[in-house]
């Protein structure tokens, strides 16, 4: 058979990750040392697993209603007013399979081929390749670290014109830690009042925020909730990656249209997970301050050390990224990353995995233990030597 | 305070500018504190956690269950505090339950350990009876997994 003839031209040109690449590579290298991976390193609190389990011992394992557990929609509603102060009902929220499956819903729902969904990058790698699997046209805007790496209004105008649909938000931001304030949305949402532009708000590292101050959503300021699918979950909050749960909130005929697409392309988010999903939402809030206070003790501990070693640092406010500048190497961050990992066995990603305004970075996860870091951080250190000399 | 505590814990020979970087003080400030610690007895040493049969030293511990008769006037501190006072007594606990004190003893082997027992906490007034428990093998202590090395189970790299 001729594959490739035979294969849809649109999926055969999605972009592929940038960050398998690399991994690949380091899989099979003996004593190499990741800073790669992009999920928490913390094992799903016990209440958790032990809820899952009990789930199954009781034979709950039936399809559940194809927006999700009547109960879990309810708890994430309540969640969501007692953590970030956002007033939804159980039918506009839809449980989906991780907030990856949401993102896809929410494009595929309002993207018509030739609409131009706008990217804030370097962002997470899925945005692009699904706008363009449904025929959209990402419009990439540059974040720049003079900025923080947070969107402006300034760069947003440019990028909008009639046939813009969607915009992405992609705040807390992987990779590059950056956050947007209220301060920082109040000029966003004061350009998308009144246009028909609907906005994709991705705050699944909403609970990793380091700081007194709390994540705020978009969909929280005035006149925004009626454009904002917000789209959360379990995976970076409560370490459940693997249980693939995620949700996503929007008005009534927004999240009906998405609920029809899930129900013909995935029936419901799993049972096991959903059950586990409410006591997670129930009793796991000590559980997330634990795990923010350890990551918030490595993101210290990286920073100070890059930044030591002339790899300048933003201080990323949330997620568990780091993005050093590596510009003052004078190689480019494909090649920076290649030489790190076959010269001294460390794998991080560059930072154009993520969008080419990431060129000149590389992403360093701290989902790792202190000691793990502290070893990477030394094999760094002595590249770098070695570079210069 | 509870952020260094927890840090030093885990582990204490993280350097002093290190911890100070990721609790967010000055090193100046963290050495006091620690200093401060250590004389309020908060903090009460600094050790490795070693296992000794991978090593490959000698090494035999024991858990003695021991029920006493608690005196008028003091309870049962005086008693624990004589116990404390022999070497091969690492740890004295004042236990809820079916008996009183808690010892972990440390010898060299399991007569040295037997001969402590008989010979000089049975003797001791106050101490009606003792159930000698002999360490087998140790999977976990203060919190860390002895044996295999820890493995990052994570697939997705």
């Amino acid at each position: 058979m001729e594959y490739e003839k035979l294969m849809a031209t649109a999926a055969k040109e999605m972009r592929p990750s940038g960050i398998r690449k690399f991994f690949d590579i380091a899989a099979e290298m003996k004593d190499c040392i990741s800073l790669g991976v992009g999920e928490p390193d913390f094992k799903t609190p016990w209440a958790v697993r032990d809820a899952g389990i009990t789930s199954l011992e009781k034979g709950k394992t039936w399809y559940t209603s194809n927006a999700g557990l009547k109960e879990l929609r309810e708890e994430i509603c309540r969640y969501l007013s007692r953590r970030f102060s956002l007033e939804y009902e159980q039918k506009e929220t839809l449980v989906t399979v991780g907030g990856s499956e949401a993102i896809d819903l929410c494009i595929r729902a309002f993207v018509n081929p030739g609409d131009e969904v706008i990217i804030p990058e370097p962002c997470y790698v899925s945005y692009l390749p699904i706008t363009t699997l449904t025929g959209g046209v990402p419009v990439p805007v540059p974040l720049l670290a003079e900025n923080k790496f947070k969107l402006t209004a300034e760069q947003l105008k440019a990028a909008i014109t009639p046939k813009t649909k969607l915009l992405i938000m992609p705040f807390p931001c992987n990779p590059t830690g950056a956050i947007m304030r209220r301060e920082d949305l109040e000029p966003i949402a004061e350009v998308l009042r009144g246009t028909d532009i609907m906005v994709l708000s991705d705050e699944i590292y909403a609970e990793l925020t380091y700081g007194d101050m709390r994540h705020v959503s978009i969909a929280a300021l005035d006149g925004m909730r009626e454009r904002t699918v917000l789209v959360q979950g379990f995976s970076k909050a409560y370490a459940m990656t693997g249980w693939r749960l995620g949700y996503a909130c929007a008005p009534e005929p927004v999240i009906k249209l998405m609920t029809k697409i899930h129900q013909s392309a995935i029936m419901c988010a799993p049972s096991t997970s959903q059950y586990a999903g409410i006591v997670a939402l129930k009793t796991c809030d000590a559980d997330i301050e634990k795990m923010r206070t350890e990551y918030d003790a490595r993101r210290r501990f990286l920073v100070k050390g890059l930044n030591k070693m002339g790899l300048t640092c933003f201080e990323p406010e949330g997620a568990f990224y780091v993005f050093p500048s590596i510009q003052s190497t004078g190689l480019s961050s494909d090649e920076f990353c290649k030489r790190l990992l076959y010269d001294k066995k460390v794998a991080v990603i560059p930072g154009t995995a993520f969008g080419d305004s990431g060129e000149g970075f590389i992403r360093i996860s701290y989902s790792y233990s202190i000691a793990h870091l502290s070893e990477a951080m030394h094999r760094i250190e002595q590249f770098l030597t070695e570079l210069k000399a | 305070m509870e952020k260094l505590l927890k840090i030093l814990e885990g582990n204490a020979r993280i350097s002093l500018e290190d911890m100070a970087t990721m609790i967010n003080e000055a090193p100046e400030t963290v050495a006091m504190k620690m200093d401060q610690m250590q004389k309020a007895h908060i903090i009460n040493g600094y050790r490795a956690l070693i296992d000794w049969e991978k090593a490959g030293v000698a090494h035999v511990q024991a858990i003695i269950e021991l029920r006493v008769t608690p005196r008028r006037d003091c309870g049962f501190d005086e008693v624990a505090a004589t116990i404390a006072n022999f070497e091969e007594v690492d740890s004295v606990l004042l236990m809820s339950g079916g008996y009183d004190l808690s010892l972990v003893v440390k010898g060299t082997s399991f007569q040295d350990i037997a001969l402590f027992v008989a010979k000089r906490l049975s003797p001791i007034e106050g101490v009606l009876s003792t159930a000698t428990h002999f360490v087998l093998k140790t999977y976990k202590k203060d919190g860390v997994l002895y044996g295999d090395e820890m493995k990052d189970e994570r697939e997705y790299q």
